[in-house]
């Protein structure tokens, strides 16, 4: 059996596992059973993926099967992946599974809850495995459904509201993408049968007008989900009322989908259309990154910081897809799996913070370091991955973008290369900010005095997010190397087109 | 015509039982009606052969077989779920009437699925259309009862006539009532095309498009909860087969004329629809304008005129069978446990009655097209029909639509699940029947959408233009 496959079996049976527990030890039991199974096959996918490429394999998807699911409409069930797609899935097993941990204590309706988060987990890793664009869709609003209920009846705040215009604003987005996805499968029709397989689109050269009315339904319907601006209104709002876990695996994992979706599907296949327009969503990016940091440094409440900070660090991956070199693109993919690290590192933080002091407000907040040092140092650790400190994930990521970025030779693209470029040091400043506020100095509140330091399973999920961060910061060669070659086709054909 | 025959034959037997039964034993009608509809149901799945009646006024092939399982299917469903409310006291007199009236209205759509001239169309749809109003009536001593039971009667009269106006200027201009003639003779002329929209018109009546859905709500509202489950999925399903039909054999030459009509009906009916049901608290209400949003998406897969377009419209009829009536279902089982019928009386539902709540939660997502329950293939494949025939800004639209019909859909599930209230409704002990009916509906929900080879079926058997 393809081991694909067990990417969506093993969440499946841990659901129907969970029915069968009585109350919260059982439930998070069996889910970190099922998602420690889980990153055990992401792990066995990654060495096995390698060995084989090693091997001298070079399809260009591998561990490919493919079964017909709706004949009569040439729908199949076609799974397969390339590195970035393994890296992917390693980056969501990772999340999920230390999401499993910040929510050790998830009393209320607990059974529910994790079986929403794990099903939201099967939506993802559906989405990343499949190549047949029919699944890949069914899978993606999957990941996007239960966020309804999951921020709905564990958020905080105003998580009605929220919850609501997550819901919406992203169903909104898959209205564009279906009416995409629609006209990329009757506009298969010239070559013969009308198809959703990736792989068979992408053999085929549009016609430049078709690409032309597709492509904006197709980037922006993915586009929703990776925070472009103006549609990412969504994305402060949401994680600031989601429960812990949700905000981690939201933030770290599914605004991921958008970005990916936006390179494999959009770009990839309508590549006249992207060169094209690419300057449109330059510019809307650049606005997201710039914008979003700037609006980080204004907010009081950790979350919405770290919501801003995300719609930055989201932005800088679609900025990047479309500078549509290699260096650049690499860097987006870099900076993909390691915003996914530190923003749930970052939300997990959070939630472990505000569980002790009852409070996300920076204001109210001083002098933590001293009573909890493993979750400050921790947190201080995020906040430098997240301003690009050498030696941690960001700074691999933002210099491979912003050097491919500045490898175009006109004047557009080295003038958004700079202003994108005034997002560093934004970050710095709100990062900065906020250690500064709630870690160091003296204790502002005396009441902070009893608080204890993490405890096992949170020391274990912070653990599982940092050495990733440490790992792609201090060895990034090897990442890049595989992420450049499995790009080499996408880059091929966009470049092509010039 | 076997499954005609059956129901008439069924229609005889209730009608001899209750002559036979005492007055103590009325209420086994009920448990013998459902065991002997179930084995007709069953039955009407055995092999049958295709062929004309009566000169061709009537014909069966496999398509009309498949549409008439789906409509038994459904209406077995309904009389599962209304075994608590006929077993009421003031019901009590009343349970033969029920079961006679509900099987001949279906007889009714059996035949104009079936008709083969505008004639038995015609009588089959009067047959499928006054004993309904019996129905919504049905329940004597309250007023709104008898209020939807008027304007229903006087609707479909005006709907009739409409519709039959229509059909006088067809027979004038092509001298024929049988489809089979009058197809080569239709063309795009001033006489045939006012007389088919006279007929488009009386055929949304049934359907209840926008602008002809004004007696919906009030009548949802005021019938008995089964019955207007019964006449939102069974009636309305049968309606929409039968448009398709005709529309496809007979006025395939008007294509285009009623492209464009259908395309502005869709449009209208799924905006509407969608923004009225936003404001309503009465679920039934509220089911109404769902309803009628639904038939907007329909609408969509007819427009294709293709084995596509018909191949989507039963798969999604079938699907919204089980969906609408599991939401039916549950509504029902709380209606007549504790009377409450509105969306914030089920605050806090889902921690007193967790299955009740969860079924509610699949028929809606379901409902809202919502992967990886079945409404969600069946809304997609509607879309990709109206795409194949080019029309991807209205496909846009439509995903919008569905998009704002996800935002009151979701306001039930946020009273079930979210919203907190000191007092909920109290643990409904469901029956039997209830039970199996619902555990046929989520296994409906469930299936339908995977098993791929429900779909092929359905495609095997289609016809297009």
């Amino acid at each position: 059996m393809n081991i694909l496959n067990l990417f969506v079996i093993i969440p499946v049976v841990t659901m129907a596992a969970i029915l069968f527990t009585k109350d919260l030890r059982g439930a998070r039991l069996v889910s970190a059973v099922g998602m420690g199974l889980q990153l055990i096959a992401a792990a066995v996918l990654i060495f096995s993926f390698f060995a084989l490429r090693k091997a001298g394999d070079s399809a260009e998807f591998l561990f490919y099967s493919d079964v017909t699911w709706f004949e009569s409409l040439n729908i199949h069930y076609a799974i397969g992946v390339d590195s970035i797609a393994v890296w992917m899935i390693g980056l969501a097993s990772v999340v999920v599974f230390a999401g499993i941990f910040a929510s050790w204590q998830m009393e209320y309706l607990s059974r529910e809850f994790f079986i929403s988060l794990i099903l939201l987990a099967t939506g993802v890793f559906g989405f990343f495995i499949s190549l047949d664009l029919f699944t890949m869709f069914l899978f993606y609003e999957v990941a996007v459904i239960p966020m309804y209920l999951l921020i709905g009846i564990w958020g905080s705040g105003p998580k009605e509201y929220s919850a609501m215009k997550l819901t919406l604003m992203l169903m909104g987005g898959s209205a564009l993408l279906i009416v995409g996805l629609l006209g990329l499968y009757f506009g298969s029709a010239q070559a013969g049968e009308v198809t959703f397989n990736l792989l068979e689109l992408s053999r085929i050269n549009f016609p430049v007008a078709m690409q032309r009315f597709f492509f904006p339904f197709l980037f922006v319907g993915f586009g929703i989900l990776g925070a472009l601006f103006p549609l990412h209104t969504w994305s402060p709002d949401g994680h600031a009322s989601a429960p812990t876990a949700v905000s981690m695996l939201h933030a770290g994992v599914l605004m991921k989908l958008g970005g990916y979706g936006c390179f494999r599907v959009a770009m990839f296949l309508l590549p006249e259309a992207a060169n094209e327009m690419a300057w449109i969503f330059l510019i809307l990016t650049t606005i997201s990154v710039v914008y979003g940091a700037f609006g980080a440094i204004w907010q009081k409440d950790l979350k919405y910081i770290n919501a801003y900070s995300s719609v930055s660090h989201c932005g800088l991956v679609l900025f990047a897809l479309l500078m549509m070199n290699q260096t650049a693109m690499d860097g987006a993919i870099i900076q993909m799996i390691s915003h996914g690290l530190m923003t749930a590192l970052f939300f997990a933080l959070i939630g472990m913070i505000y569980s002790r002091t009852h409070t996300r407000n920076i204001e109210e907040m001083g002098g933590l370091m001293k009573v909890m040092p493993f979750l400050a140092v921790a947190y201080m650790i995020a906040g430098f991955a997240s301003l690009g400190l050498p030696g941690l994930s960001g700074f691999v990521a933002e210099m491979t973008v912003f050097i491919g970025s500045f490898q175009h030779q006109d004047l557009f693209h080295r003038v958004i290369t700079i202003i994108a470029t005034l997002s560093i040091v934004i970050t710095a400043v709100y990062i900065l900010r906020v250690v500064g506020k709630i870690l160091l100095g003296e204790l502002k509140n005396p009441e902070h005095q009893k608080l204890g330091d993490a405890l096992w399973f949170e020391k274990l999920s912070l653990v599982l997010l940092i050495l990733p961060i440490v790992a792609m910061g201090t060895l990034p060669l090897f990442l890049s190397n595989t992420i450049l070659d499995a790009l080499k086709p996408i880059v091929e054909r966009l470049t092509a087109m010039i | 015509m076997r499954n005609e025959l059956i129901l008439a034959i069924l229609a005889l037997v209730i009608l001899a039982a209750e002559i036979f039964t005492s007055a103590g034993n009325k209420h086994k009608t009920i448990t013998w009606t459902a065991v002997l509809f179930a084995a007709a149901t069953v039955a009407g799945f055995l092999p049958h052969p295709e062929g004309e009646l009566f000169g061709g006024s009537y014909r069966t092939d496999q398509m009309t077989v498949v549409m008439k399982n789906i409509l038994n299917i459904g209406v077995l469903i309904v009389f599962l779920q209304s075994f608590d409310w006929l077993q009421r006291k003031e019901n009590h007199d009343k349970i033969s009437e029920y079961f006679l009236l509900v099987i001949t209205t279906l007889m009714g759509m059996d035949f104009m699925i079936s008709s083969g001239d505008f004639l038995m169309m015609y009588i089959g749809l009067e047959l499928a259309t006054i004993p309904i109003a019996a129905l919504a009536a049905f329940e004597r001593f309250s007023s709104k009862s008898a209020e939807a039971g008027i304007k229903l009667i006087l609707t479909s009269a005006l709907s009739s006539g409409v519709l039959l106006f229509g059909l006088s200027f067809i027979y004038g201009s092509t001298g024929s009532i049988y489809y089979a003639d009058i197809a080569p003779l239709v063309a795009v002329n001033p006489l045939q095309t006012l007389g088919f929209i006279f007929f488009t018109a009386g055929m949304a009546f049934k359907i209840s498009l926008v602008p002809f859905h004004l007696w919906t709500a009030d009548v949802y509202e005021g019938a008995p909860v089964n019955v207007t489950s019964y006449l939102s999925v069974i009636s309305k399903g049968a309606a929409s087969f039968t448009f398709l039909i005709i529309l496809y054999k007979v006025f395939g030459e008007l294509l285009s004329v009623w492209q464009p009509l259908l395309y502005t009906l869709a449009l209208a009916t799924m905006t509407i629809g969608n923004l009225f049901a936003m404001r309503q608290d009465n679920f039934k209400r509220f089911l109404a304008f769902s309803s009628i949003a639904q038939a907007g998406f329909i609408l969509l897969g007819i427009l294709q005129a293709g084995n596509l377009g018909s191949t989507s419209v039963v798969y999604f009829v079938l699907i919204y069978v089980f969906t609408n009536l599991a939401v039916f279902g549950v509504v029902s089982a709380v209606s007549h446990a504790t009377g409450k019928e509105n969306i914030s009386d089920y605050k806090s539902f889902y921690l007193t009655n967790p299955r009740l709540s969860l079924t509610m939660l699949m028929g809606l997502f379901s409902l809202a097209g919502i992967p990886p329950v079945a409404g969600f293939f069946g809304k997609f494949f509607l879309f990709t029909s109206a795409a194949s025939a080019g029309y991807y800004i209205l496909v846009f639209i439509a995903v919008l639509n569905a998009t704002i019909s996800l935002y009151y859909y979701l306001k039930p599930v946020r009273a079930m699940f979210i919203d907190k209230t000191d007092t909920p409704i109290a643990t409904i002990r469901t029956s039997l029947p209830t039970r199996i009916s619902l555990v046929m509906c989520l296994a409906g929900i469930f299936l339908v959408g995977f098993m791929s080879i429900i779909y092929e079926f359905i495609h095997a058997v289609s016809f297009g233009l």
